[in-house]
């Protein structure tokens, strides 16, 4: 018997019990669904990293105090206080790769405008912040080196924490107050947007880094400092020119551990997309869980469909049906099944990764569907229903034609 | 020397059901020219059935030799006792046996799906099989919507479709009316005395016992009388 003939043998046979049929590919239509709607989410959120990533440049550097052996923030040598705007100022005079500098003092506060309060991230930075950032405002200025040295007591809202204290209002010129003291709104910042979903970019202050650290904080030293390489090319070398200054300037021994760490965006991109690659693939395992145990749904399908047909594949047998017709026709059955599962589980998950936008709090996930998952997920189901059809169509295939056909 | 169709010697078939061993055919020999009509009498258990399931190639004897067209069959497997079955043996069975919820067409066709012929060609032959059975017409119906001499018809054709040599019955018409049943046997006259077909029945039915060339009776798995 050909490949056709018993595909439509097989096809006719399903057929004749479709609500069964479909039951049995619940489970793999789920599993499948599951699968490709995770995947497309996992590589939705490594996408949003990557074009985050992007648009913030690929050719900035962070320097934070601390050693980099220890995977937390603030401990090995030197500990937190161990940069100096001093620091900063001489890696953008100093090193010849180096474009831009901003020092960075970040803290959190509760901010009010007349009756309205926000709890928001305060960002202390430099002048040239939305420069080495990318970032651009949507009204008014940001300050200068001016009022950097003076410590002015003026602020850059985020597009966020503008909506929340001054809804329509324009804010540019009022009076703002930071833990009671009195800051002039200089600017809005353009939207950010958020994608990755964990947190909103646009709900954040700026000021001068002088002005958090003297006036809101009282410390002398800096938490961070963004830089900006003079291009793509050159980050590299810019990130070794820093560190070369940075040991001679805080005095370490060659040899010694440095209590300073550089790292460039693509070092950084590249853990946030390996991270996300880590979950794309738990999450896809957990719901390959449950293709697996759709493919047990079929085999167990295929067991009582094989005990209830016992005497049909007697009758089959007694016409002239060899051992390996009938052990074709029900593994078709069970391929067909489960190749029927896949495609309608396909256009589930996709479905399903659509639909996620239309949750409120996944509204800004990303989902992307890849066409090799879409593939991988076929054939799985396919090899599915080949490795649980096997046993039931070898048992029926095995059976006596003369005990069959007395079967009641 | 005429060239017996069929011809078994010392025919035995032993069961074991648990600890005991039956024995259902006790060296049973017999031969069976080419266009004749046998009927195989007897009581239950006198094994009959056991005897036309050899004869037709779903059971293999414990012992003694079993020659179909000159051919051995007793010491062939599974897999070429099938070939043997779909392109020389028609069944025809008590119950007739067809399969549920599948139209008359489908079902006589069914031998031919395992065999190497084009559905074009097959689905004119069970076209045929089934005008000549008298079930022009009734190609489309399903199982459950013919009734039991209808059904038993499309068996008929279904067991006519690969020119077979032989057809084998087992009390086929067990389960008609009488008036029906006399149908049936119109069929199987036609069958034998037009086509030639060798016709192999076991039945309780003394028409057509008496209709037939000759009758074998069984007892306790042996022919204790033919004529």
């Amino acid at each position: 018997m050909n490949i056709l003939r018993t595909l439509r043998v097989s096809l006719r046979a399903l057929t004749r019990n479709k609500m069964r049929s479909f039951l049995t590919i619940l489970g793999i239509i789920i599993g499948v669904g599951a699968v490709i709607a995770m995947v497309s989410i996992g590589e939705g959120a490594k996408k949003g990293i990557e074009d985050r990533f992007n648009s913030m440049g690929t050719n900035l550097l962070f320097v934070s105090p601390g050693s980099r052996n220890v995977r937390g923030l603030h401990t090995g040598s030197g500990g937190f206080d161990t940069l100096k705007e001093e620091d900063a100022k001489a890696i953008e005079q100093q090193c010849g790769a180096v474009k831009y500098t901003s020092p960075s003092v970040s803290a959190r506060a509760q901010v009010v405008y007349g009756n309205k309060n926000w709890n928001t991230s305060i960002q202390g930075t430099g002048a040239m912040y939305p420069e080495i950032r990318k970032w651009e405002m949507a009204e008014g200025t940001y300050f200068d080196e001016q009022m950097v040295r003076a410590a002015a007591k003026v602020c850059v809202l985020g597009s966020e924490v503008k909506k929340s204290l001054f809804e329509d209002e324009d804010p540019v010129g009022r009076i703002i107050r930071i833990k009671k003291i009195p800051f002039k709104v200089l600017g809005v910042f353009k939207s950010k947007g958020e994608s990755g979903g964990w947190f909103n970019r646009d709900d954040m202050i700026a000021m001068p880094y002088t002005t958090n650290q003297k006036r809101l904080l009282g410390i002398d030293y800096i938490q961070s400092i963004d830089v900006s390489a003079v291009s793509m090319a050159k980050t590299q070398e810019a990130q070794r020119q820093i560190e070369d200054l940075l040991r001679i300037r805080h005095k370490i021994a060659p040899g010694a551990e440095d209590d300073f760490t550089v790292r460039n965006m693509a070092e950084i991109a590249e853990g946030a997309a390996q991270s996300t690659q880590i979950m794309t693939l738990f999450l896809g395992s957990i719901a390959s869980i449950s293709l697996l145990v759709g493919g047990i749904g079929i085999m167990n399908i295929m067991l009582v469909s094989v005990t209830e047909r016992i005497r049909e594949i007697g009758i089959r047998m007694s016409v002239g049906a060899r051992e390996k017709d009938i052990l074709l026709q029900f593994l078709a059955e069970a391929i067909v099944l489960s190749l029927l599962g896949g495609l309608i589980g396909i256009g589930f998950g996709v479905g399903l990764s659509k639909f996620v936008h239309f949750i409120p709090i996944f509204a800004s996930w990303k989902t992307v569907v890849s066409l090799s998952s879409i593939l991988l997920a076929f054939l799985f189901s396919g090899s599915v229903g080949v490795f649980f059809g096997f046993y039931p169509a070898r048992k029926a295939s095995k059976l006596d034609p003369i005990e069959a056909l007395r079967y009641e | 020397m005429e060239n017996a169709l069929i011809k078994f010697e010392n025919l035995s078939k032993i069961y074991k059901i648990g600890e005991t061993e039956v024995h259902a055919l006790r060296g049973i020999s017999y031969s069976i020219h080419g266009g004749d009509f046998l009927a195989i009498m007897g009581p239950s258990g006198s094994g009959k059935s056991t005897l036309m399931n050899i004869i037709g190639c779903l059971d293999r004897p414990t012992s003694g030799k079993y020659f179909l067209e000159g051919e051995e069959i007793s010491s062939l497997d599974r897999n070429n006792l099938a070939r043997i079955r779909n392109k020389k043996i028609g069944f025809v069975f008590q119950s007739f046996n067809l399969l549920p919820r599948t139209t008359a067409l489908e079902n006589v066709e069914l031998p031919l799906l395992y065999s190497n012929v084009s559905s074009k060609v097959r689905t004119e032959r069970a076209l045929e099989a089934l005008a000549s059975v008298g079930l022009k017409g009734r190609e489309h119906h399903r199982t459950n919507q013919l009734s039991g001499g209808e059904q038993q018809r499309v068996a008929i054709a279904r067991a006519l479709l690969n020119d077979p040599s032989l057809i084998l019955a087992d009390e086929p018409t067990g389960n008609l009316d009488s008036k029906t049943g006399a149908e049936i046997l119109e069929i199987f006259k036609r069958l034998n005395e037009d086509k030639k077909i060798t016709l192999v029945v076991v039945t309780h039915d003394l028409d057509i016992a008496n209709y037939a060339h000759r009758r074998i009776y069984l007892r306790d798995g042996e022919i204790i009388k033919e004529d």
